[in-house]
């Protein structure tokens, strides 16, 4: 059953929100690996959506929804903003870019999690990651 | 609730500084950009700066923490100083390759093995 945190645009309580994910990750079994991946991913979400979503404006919050099972993990993160364009992201590995001190949270997430989705107004990302 | 500072076991050897980082999450982003600050001091007080992180303790890290290792590889290369990092795991160096940065940054296994690689 999904179970949704929401919180203010602060880095504490993302952390405290991302420990309530992963101690029910644990709950089920799931590879060193994939809970590296997914702590990974959540807390890459979690950062953009405080940082750039909701520009650390304590008036707007971050749902955090989780969705564990056996056999994989859902966890949808929303901020309030007004969105970007994933499809329009420099590239953080070209020759160029390598040395930027940011630009790499989405890259990440694709990495590591099997799904990665954005809805159309792009301030919510689904990710999913199956447990192998 | 009140951070609590990120432990660093700071000491030097042969003109070197080595900066154990003490925590498993200690590259969580609360505290990595204190982390960056405490190094980039640290830098700032040398002529010719030698360092060698060790990541022996680290489990976890974000791209913030890539971004602070990126800074700090700046400010140490403006001074013509020379920056290593050791003890890397392998999930954790498995970021710096996927993100390349495994080219930019010398990385060793251990930090007697950086010892040996800083003039």
């Amino acid at each position: 059953m999904a179970k949704t945190v929401v919180i203010p645009s602060e880095l504490d309580a993302a952390q405290r929100a991302e420990n309530e994910l992963l101690a029910e990750i644990a709950q089920y079994g799931y590879s060193e690996a994939s809970q590296f991946a997914i702590k990974l991913a959540v807390e890459e979400a979690l950062n953009n959506a405080i940082k750039h979503g909701n520009k650390f404006d304590d008036r707007r919050k971050v749902g955090l929804t989780f969705d564990i099972s056996a056999d994989r993990a859902i966890v949808t993160v929303r901020d309030e903003g007004g969105g970007f364009d994933p499809g329009h992201l420099p590239d953080p590995t070209s020759d160029e870019n390598l040395e930027k001190p940011t630009g790499r949270g989405v890259m990440l997430m694709r990495a590591y999690m099997d799904e990665v989705s954005f809805n159309e107004k792009g301030n919510q990302v689904r990710l999913i990651k199956k447990n192998v | 609730m009140q951070q609590e500072l990120p432990r660093l076991n700071i000491s030097s050897e042969g003109g070197v500084t080595i900066v154990e980082l003490t925590d498993r999450k200690i590259l969580d982003e609360l505290s990595i950009s204190q982390i960056g600050e405490r190094l980039q001091g640290l830098v700032a007080k040398e002529k010719d700066p030698k360092f060698i992180l060790d990541f022996s303790s680290v489990a976890h890290m974000s791209s913030s923490a890539l971004g602070m290792l990126i800074t700090l590889h700046k400010r140490v290369r403006e001074k013509n100083g020379q920056l290593r990092l050791s003890g890397i795991q392998p999930p954790i160096y498995e970021v710096f390759a996927i993100t390349r940065l495994n080219e930019i940054f010398q990385i060793c296994q251990s930090k007697e093995e950086a010892l040996t690689t800083l003039s």
